[in-house]
């Protein structure tokens, strides 16, 4: 009767002190540490088959990564011109240059214009001879074959391809006007190709997810099967279907981790290989274009990238595999 | 602590290992199962810590009806019950030490607690001095201690046995059967399935007899 009573007060405290056990933070986070720190050991005294999986995680990864960062820069490079969209206007011949010159204030004096710089063609035939490599050439030329030119800045709020056009038409309709044209409207066109190459990015990106959401659900499933008589054992002495499951989940979260940081090597070097080149090239066009390099905020995607597709892929694996041991 | 009301367990497929079994095991008991090769020890142990389920009539495990209990709940009833199996069911990859404390890892016991509980259960067992070798290089009645370590560290209110001395020789089986003893003196309800009739003999307590599935009346 005594021990009846002393088990009944036992059952109950170990009722309460199983809650006390579940509810205290700090049991939680060191088992939560430890259980991370025992699925990285895992992973590296495998580190030969774990290095290859994170690799084609890695590499994954790298492809959309890299894309997009060659597309951003690429959208620098244009981007340097999107502010000072200009017009430039053609002159006629017969125009004479006091006649050019009271017309680049008449325009200037629009409210749709912020400036208007005049280029005489005696101006431009110095320019070009700069610039262009064909000096020996225009000396044979009997007379300056280039026209006056009126480069046209629209004002701040006139900038937007709409309200450019709007100034071009009524520039053209000058009498003295032989060719407007807006200048740049390739940087435009630029933009539009770089939209759809963005979205085309984004479509790789998705499948190269789901790529490597594939590659981690059948590594973990791999690992279950490895491990079917450990789950049986801890299952049997009452482990919960969480904590059966913890090891693999963090197993997934360190295959996404390594996976991005192998990304991440892996554009960055091959943005190291590209920018001797580019250089290179940028020095040709006389221009001081460096690439950039990966941002932190590119690592930091990277990394809660993989870390999401880790933790997704062997959910998945785990949820489909684990309820299927039991002991019997 | 454990009270079996017309329990029936009938396997898919139709084989039927257990027919209408009663009886009634109070907090503290100690008892055996005995009963010749497939008369249903194992099945009936394994309806207790609900690796298998009942097909027909109630069955409780300290005071609670788990006939029909839910999948979630298994685990909670199960760290009550300390249970040693005939092959042990050691995992090989790690120590002693660390096969005893699964079960307080499970619960979710403290650092400290875990190294404490541990030590005290190999204490118990006499195998405090091989707590850092890995099982595969014990003997086969130390392994089999190395299982009632880890059945008892969390200390359950229930341990069931399934043939514990199955591989081990007389001395040893004795030794390991003086075991459960001590434990039952300290107010753990014993459940132990045997085909030793011998050794039962031998012992003091009540014995429930299988026979076809059937409980024989002792």
């Amino acid at each position: 009767m005594k021990r009846t009573r002393r088990n009944r007060w036992r059952a109950q405290h170990h009722w309460l002190e199983g809650l006390r056990r579940r509810l205290s933070p700090r049991i939680f986070f060191q088992r939560h540490a430890q259980v991370a720190l025992d699925s990285l050991g895992r992973l590296y005294r495998n580190w030969l088959p774990s290095l290859m999986t994170a690799a084609v995680i890695g590499i994954a990864l790298a492809l959309p990564s890299g894309l997009y960062l060659l597309l951003e820069n690429i959208d620098r490079l244009s981007g340097s011109w999107d502010g000072q969209a200009s017009l430039s206007v053609f002159l006629r011949d017969n125009v004479s240059e006091k006649a050019a010159v009271d017309l680049a204030a008449q325009v200037a004096a629009w409210p749709e214009v912020g400036g208007v710089k005049l280029v005489t063609p005696a101006q431009a035939l110095e320019e070009f001879r700069q610039h262009s490599g064909f000096a020996d050439v225009l000396d044979t030329l009997h007379e300056n074959p280039l026209p006056a030119v009126l480069i046209v800045t629209p004002a701040p709020e006139h900038t937007r391809p709409e309200r450019a056009a709007g100034l071009q038409a009524r520039l053209a309709a000058l009498p003295e006007t032989g060719l407007a044209q807006i200048d740049l409207e390739w940087v435009q066109r630029l933009a539009a190709i770089l939209d759809m190459t963005r979205r085309g990015i984004l479509l790789i990106s998705v499948l190269l997810g789901l790529a490597v959401l594939l590659v981690i659900g059948n590594t973990i499933r791999l690992e279950i099967q490895n491990r079917r008589e450990e789950i049986l054992v801890t299952k049997l002495i009452g482990a919960t279907n969480a904590f059966v499951r913890r090891p693999f989940l963090y197993s997934g979260i360190w295959y996404g981790v390594l996976g991005a940081l192998i990304a991440w090597v892996l554009v960055q070097a091959g943005f190291w290989l590209l920018a001797g080149p580019v250089s290179h090239l940028a020095g040709l066009y006389q221009s001081a274009f460096r690439l950039q390099t990966l941002p932190v905020s590119l690592l930091n995607l990277l990394l809660w990238g993989g870390i999401s597709l880790g933790l997704l892929g062997s959910w998945l694996a785990v949820g489909r595999h684990l309820d299927a041991i039991e002991p019997a | 602590m454990i009270r079996f009301d017309n329990v029936s367990k009938r396997y898919p497929g139709g084989f039927e290992a257990l027919r209408n079994i009663s009886f009634n095991m109070q907090d503290g008991a100690m008892a055996f199962l005995t009963g010749h090769s497939g008369a249903g020890k194992s099945t009936l142990l394994k309806l207790i810590a609900l690796i298998e389920r009942t097909t027909r009539g109630q069955l409780f495990v300290d005071g609670q009806n788990v006939s029909r209990i839910g999948k979630r709940r298994i685990p909670y009833i199960r760290r009550k019950i300390g249970f040693i199996f005939q092959n042990h069911h050691l995992l090989f990859d790690r120590t002693v030490f660390d096969n005893v404390a699964l079960p307080l890892i499970i619960a979710g016991y403290r650092h400290q607690d875990i190294a404490r509980r541990v030590r005290a259960a190999l204490d118990k067992v006499g195998l405090l001095a091989k707590e850092r070798l890995y099982p595969i290089t014990l003997s086969g009645g130390e392994q089999q201690r190395v299982g009632i370590a880890r059945a008892v560290v969390n200390k359950p209110l229930l341990l069931l046995a399934d043939e514990p001395t199955g591989n081990l020789d007389p001395d040893l089986s004795r030794e390991i059967m003086a075991l459960f003893a001590q434990f039952n003196d300290v107010g753990v309800s014993v459940l132990i399935a045997s085909h030793d009739i011998a050794l039962i003999e031998q012992l003091d307590y009540p014995v429930l007899t299988l026979d076809n599935g059937r409980l024989a009346a002792s």
